[in-house]
This record gives C-alpha cells, sequence and structure tokens, in this order.
C-alpha cells in the first residue's frame, strides 16, 4: 500500500510541481503583496503590513471608474449576448438549408483576431479627418447628427463596447447552444406533437428546461469572461483607457503593475483580489439560483 | 374506434445520397383493424412496422394510399387531430417534470372552451394514474422509476386524453426478462378495462403471440400475414411466416413430391395427397416429430436433451436445411433412446409445404376444392 502512495505521488509530482509555481504561488504571493504596505520594487522593501492598499484602491477615482465600466459591460452584454445566441441557435437549429454555412459565419469572429476586429470596428465607428466612419455615414444619411463614437460621449463608447463584446463573445455560446439544442432527444418533441403542443409551450416547457444546463454554464463563464474584459477595450481604445475613460478592472491592474502609472503592484494585488471577490460572490449567486432550477 | 389502412406506402429518399433509388418502408399495405382490438404489428427489424405506426400516428405523412379512423379519413390530419395515444419505445418522459406535471402535459394542450380548469386535470392525470397503478409516484422525477414505472407514466400519459386509438412503439423491448411477463399482461388488462382499439409494434413473437387478439407479420414493408395468434402459427401462408414465428424454429428441409408422397431424401416421409409432383420446401414444427421404431423418417441422432416434461431431440438428416434439427416430444417417448439412429413419424398437422421458389405455402389441391 505504502509503495502504491509513493507511485502515485511520483506521478502527480510533475503536476503538482507546474501547478505549484505557476498557480499557487503566484496567487498566495498576490495576498502577500496586497497586504505589504509602501512596497517598493526596487528596493524589495516595504513599511508595514496592512489593508492600507486596499482602501487606497477603492478610493482611487480610475479604479471607481473601472469599476462602473466593467459592471456597466456585465450587466448589457451578458444577457444580450446570451439572448441572441440562444434566438441565433434557435433559427440556426431550425433551418435544413444553408445551415452549415451559417453555422460557419456565425463562428468565424471566433476565430478572428481581437486587434483584427478593433480595426473594422474603427472603420465602423471612428471619426477622423477624413470619414466620419461608416455608422456616422448612415446616421447622417437619415439625417441623424454625428457621433464621435470613439473619442466621445461616454455612452456612446460603452454603446460601441458593448456590441463589439457581445460579437466576440457571440460565436462560443451560439456554439454550445446549437449542440445543446441538437442534444435534445428528437422523440420529446414527437411526443410533444402527438399531443397538439403548441411551439410555445414545446420551448418553455420541453426544449429550455432541457437545455437550462448549458444556458446557466454560459451565464456563469459569460460573468468571469465579462468580468477579466480588458483586450476589448484596448482594440476599441488605445492603451491610455484611464485617459479615454473606459478602463476596466483588468485594465486598472495591468496599467498599475506595466502602464504609465505602473510599479505598484501592491495596488494591483489588491485590486486583483477586490476584482475575484466580486466574480467569487457572482459566482457563487448563479450557481444557487441554478442549483434551484435544476433539471434532475 | 375501427382502422382502415388502404393501399398505404410510404418511400424514404435513401440515406446515401448516391443511390437514387427510394427505401420503401411500407408497401401497398391494406389491412381493417376491428374496434377494441389489440393487434401486434410483428416483423423482424427494418420491416416497416414502426413506419406503419407512425403513418397511423400522423408522425409520418404516406406517399400513397390513405388512412381511416372509423368512417373519417384523417390521411391529411397531424397527429394531434387524430385523438392517438403513443407510447415512444423509450417513454419519451419529460425528465424535469414529475409523474403528474409528465401525465397532465397533454391536458394542458387543450385550447379554448375545451380548457379543462387545474383541478379538473389533475383528477382526470389521477384517474389515468390509478388504471396503471401508479398513484403512489406522482411526486417522483422519471429518473427515481425503475422501467417498468416509466412505461406506466408513459401509458398514463397517452390516455389520459382518452385517445381513441392507442399506439404503442416496441412497448416491452426496454424492460427485463421477467418485468417484460409482467408488463405485457398488464398492457392486455388495460387494453381490456378501456376497450381502446390498440395496435403495438413489436420484433418478439413471444410477445405478440401471448396478448394480440390478430397479429399482422411483416416484413420489407409488405404485410404476409393477418391471423390470430394460434392461426399464425398453425397455418402460415409461407416460409417466411413458418420460420419467423415459434422457438425452438421450424426445422426446414429440401425435399419433393411424387405420387402424392412426400421425399426427404430417399424416404418416403408422409402422404400428402393432392399436392402436385415437384420440389418442396418442407417446413416441420419440432412437436411435429413422434418418434416410434419403424417411422418412414430415419435420422441420425446427435444428442438428447431433457428439459423435465419434454425432451429435445438434435438430428441430422441429409436433406435437412442446415447443421442439425430439432424435435420436441413427450420425455416418455424419447425413452430409450440412444445416440446413433431415431426414427420418426411425422403429424401432417405440424409439416407444411412450401414452393422452394417463392416460398409460398403449397396446399392440397382437393383439400380446396372440397
Amino acid at each position: 500500500m505504502k509503495q502504491h502512495g509513493l507511485k502515485a505521488w511520483l506521478y502527480l509530482a510533475p503536476a503538482i510541481a507546474f501547478l505549484g509555481l505557476f498557480m499557487v504561488y503566484p496567487l498566495v504571493d498576490v495576498v502577500v503583496y496586497s497586504l505589504e504596505e509602501g512596497y517598493n520594487s526596487a528596493s524589495q522593501s516595504y513599511f508595514g503590513v496592512g489593508l492600507y492598499n486596499f482602501s487606497y484602491v477603492l478610493r482611487d477615482p480610475y479604479f471607481l471608474q473601472a469599476v462602473k465600466n466593467t459592471m456597466i459591460l456585465v450587466l448589457i452584454t451578458v444577457p444580450v449576448s446570451t439572448g441572441l445566441a440562444l434566438l441565433i441557435s434557435l433559427g440556426l437549429n431550425s433551418i435544413k438549408a444553408l445551415k452549415k454555412l451559417f453555422q460557419t459565419v456565425y463562428f468565424l469572429p471566433y476565430v478572428t483576431n481581437t486587434l483584427a476586429v478593433g480595426l473594422v470596428f474603427m472603420i465602423l465607428f471612428k471619426k477622423t479627418a477624413y470619414s466620419d466612419g461608416l455608422i456616422n455615414l448612415l446616421i447622417h444619411a437619415f439625417g441623424g447628427p454625428t457621433v464621435d463614437f470613439i473619442d466621445g460621449p461616454y455612452w456612446a463608447k460603452i454603446l460601441v463596447s458593448s456590441i463589439y463584446t457581445v460579437w466576440i463573445v457571440l460565436p462560443f455560446k451560439i456554439l454550445i447552444l446549437t449542440s445543446a439544442l441538437a442534444s435534445v432527444n428528437p422523440m420529446y418533441y414527437s411526443a410533444a406533437k402527438v399531443d397538439g403542443t403548441s411551439k410555445r409551450r414545446i420551448f418553455w416547457r420541453i426544449t429550455l428546461p432541457m437545455i437550462s444546463p448549458m444556458l446557466f454554464y454560459l451565464i456563469i463563464t459569460g460573468f468571469i469572461g465579462a468580468f477579466k474584459a480588458y483586450s476589448d477595450a484596448v482594440a476599441l481604445f488605445g492603451v491610455d483607457l484611464n485617459a479615454a475613460g473606459m478602463n476596466t478592472i483588468v485594465g486598472y491592474v495591468y496599467d498599475m503593475l506595466y502602464g504609465n502609472s505602473g510599479g505598484y503592484p501592491s495596488y494591483a494585488s489588491a485590486a486583483a483580489l477586490i476584482l475575484f471577490s466580486i466574480v467569487f460572490t457572482i459566482t457563487c449567486v448563479n450557481l444557487l439560483i441554478s442549483r434551484k432550477n435544476a433539471v434532475v | 374506434m375501427k382502422i382502415v389502412l388502404e393501399h398505404l406506402t410510404k418511400r424514404f429518399p435513401n440515406r446515401n445520397k448516391k443511390i437514387k433509388t427510394e427505401v420503401i418502408a411500407a408497401n401497398d399495405l391494406t389491412f381493417e383493424i376491428p374496434d377494441g382490438a389489440l393487434i401486434g404489428l410483428l416483423g423482424p427489424s427494418g420491416c416497416g412496422k414502426s413506419t406503419t405506426l407512425n403513418l397511423i400516428s400522423g408522425l409520418e405523412v404516406p406517399t400513397e394510399g390513405r388512412v381511416y379512423f372509423g368512417e373519417d379519413d384523417v390521411t391529411d390530419l397531424p397527429p394531434e387531430k387524430r385523438g392517438v395515444g403513443l407510447v415512444f419505445q423509450n417513454y419519451a418522459l419529460y425528465p424535469h417534470m414529475t409523474v403528474l406535471e409528465n401525465i397532465m402535459f397533454p391536458l394542458g394542450n387543450f385550447k379554448g372552451d375545451e380548457r379543462l380548469p387545474k383541478e379538473e386535470m389533475k383528477r382526470r392525470a389521477y384517474e389515468a394514474a390509478k388504471l396503471v397503478q401508479i398513484e403512489e409516484l406522482m411526486e417522483r422525477r422519471p429518473s427515481e422509476l425503475s422501467g417498468g414505472q416509466q412505461q406506466r407514466v408513459a401509458i398514463a400519459r397517452a390516455l389520459v386524453k382518452r385517445p381513441g386509438v392507442l399506439l404503442l412503439d416496441e412497448p416491452l423491448s426496454n424492460l427485463d426478462a421477467r418485468l417484460r411477463l409482467a408488463t405485457r399482461e398488464e398492457i392486455r388488462r388495460i387494453q381490456r378495462e378501456t376497450g381502446i382499439t390498440t395496435i403495438f409494434v413489436t420484433h418478439d413473437q413471444e410477445e405478440a403471440m401471448s396478448i394480440s387478439d390478430l397479429i399482422v407479420v411483416m416484413k420489407d414493408g409488405v404485410i404476409h400475414q393477418i391471423s390470430k395468434p394460434q392461426a399464425v402459427y398453425d397455418d402460415p401462408v409461407n416460409l417466411f411466416v413458418a420460420t419467423f414465428l415459434g422457438t425452438p424454429k421450424i426445422n426446414v428441409f429440401s425435399g419433393s413430391v411424387k405420387d402424392g408422397r412426400l421425399f426427404l431424401g430417399s424416404d418416403a416421409v408422409l402422404g400428402v395427397p393432392g399436392v402436385p409432383d415437384g420440389e418442396v420446401t418442407v417446413g416441420i414444427r419440432p412437436e411435429g416429430f413422434l418418434p416410434s421404431p419403424d417411422g418412414p423418417m430415419v435420422c441420425g441422432l446427435s444428442r438428447v436433451e431433457v428439459m423435465g416434461r419434454d425432451t429435445s431431440i438434435v438430428f441430422t438428416h441429409p436433406a435437412f436445411d442446415g447443421e442439425a434439427g430439432r424435435a420436441i416430444v413427450d420425455a416418455e417417448d424419447a425413452a430409450g433412446l440412444e445416440p446413433g439412429e431415431v426414427r420418426f413419424a411425422l403429424r401432417p398437422s405440424k409439416t407444411h409445404l412450401f414452393d422452394p421458389v417463392t416460398g409460398d405455402r403449397i396446399r392440397p389441391r382437393d383439400a380446396s376444392e372440397a
């Protein structure tokens, strides 16, 4: 028995070593950094231990702006993208002709580079000396006032940001939901059909409960993903997100580490832990709700 | 409700798109199912029996032909307008609903004036549950039920709308052997109590034989025989029906008829007056052999298997179509048999002659004239 134990540990050793080095140690280190007050990365020294870093970060207007931006984006993009993905998947599932083509088209954004997509969005939305952007041309054609989506008012930027995020996350959700829909055994639909069940009732009483585990999975990962957003904002508004007023929490962490105002690993760690606690709370709430509605 | 099928044909495009020929799942089916009968659609897998069931339920639309329920032509009606209850092979119980919700589900589809108050829906659900004896399981989910209980729930859900026709697709195939016996009695009982015209599909001949009023034997989309269970066994119309029904299988020999006598190899084994001379395929049921010291049929005796009341004799014969035949005889008659040689006399009623090419039954000519 003892030998078996040894052997097992031996097999586990590489994984434990890597996970320890690249996952556990950094996690612990983040907590340590966040508690070290006045840490100086050059001299590797600090004044004392306490919660000052947290109170600094929580009072930093840039951080509060980043939290507000992130929250707004999460609250808009998660429901909208999940709902849209469900609608598109239902559509894809019910057509026969060109199904493969549409599936490919809807999946394309998934394999497209984020920054390339950002470039396309620039062409659509950005005002330059030469053009107001395609969307503004459209608005103009219908007689509306042009809006600067990239450097203009806050809600215009939020709008572009939301559209961008939704478009980026849609393909994965559509992929998951179409396969979830396809995996519902058609005999349930036959059974419902023999009983004369309306399409509406079939959707609400059969399809939706059957795919609800996948739906909850998408909502939970959607929340986590949206809270971790950073590259989307960079692709649209450049690296100086604080100046654009469009920073996200992860962006703030990055700036604290490497940005122009960088060199503060303690503040970055504190901000990262705050983000973790938000994501953790929301995931717990999500799981509680999904348990309640779980299909046995 | 009486059900009439008229020249019902269903063709599917071939699944392999390169092959242009269509698959004919049901070929020109014409038969009538009397009101209140329990009908077994019997055939090997892929014979079109499930398609036939789907054509009756309306889940499939026939390529040609009509379906009548009573006097009404329902061919163009969708399933929900036909008033059928359908029990699926895997029961298709909604896993996220309780038994009660499952049984009530069809009632929730009623619209307009037909709409029932919740109390009435519940009352009817309990009524159906009582019929199949599952009242104490109403709050459980399907995953918490045994296969047999799920089956009952599925039947209750099919009956709760009070349909005119109950259709069961392979109702017993997902149950273990012991439950199968109990459940088929149960289906018979429920059918008797409700008097509902019931059609069930099966590939198990014993199942079909034991509870049906009439058996429809199908193969390759064609109906071979429609008869009472005993008649299908005793009086098969062709070699397929004869070999498909009966366990152990009917013994098939190549023989010939000459001057009103049946020859197997060189032995004249049975007088068959009125049968024209020529080659024949001979089917002899295992119980058609009578061991007798001076019997006309000489066989090699491979072994004797004692099964209690009966004894099974495994024999060889040069005209036998296959390795070894099997005769089932009374234990008393088999006493004293030694490996080596055994002689049989044949029971004429258990010996059937078939055309060696078409497989159709050859009957004595004068018998049909008389």
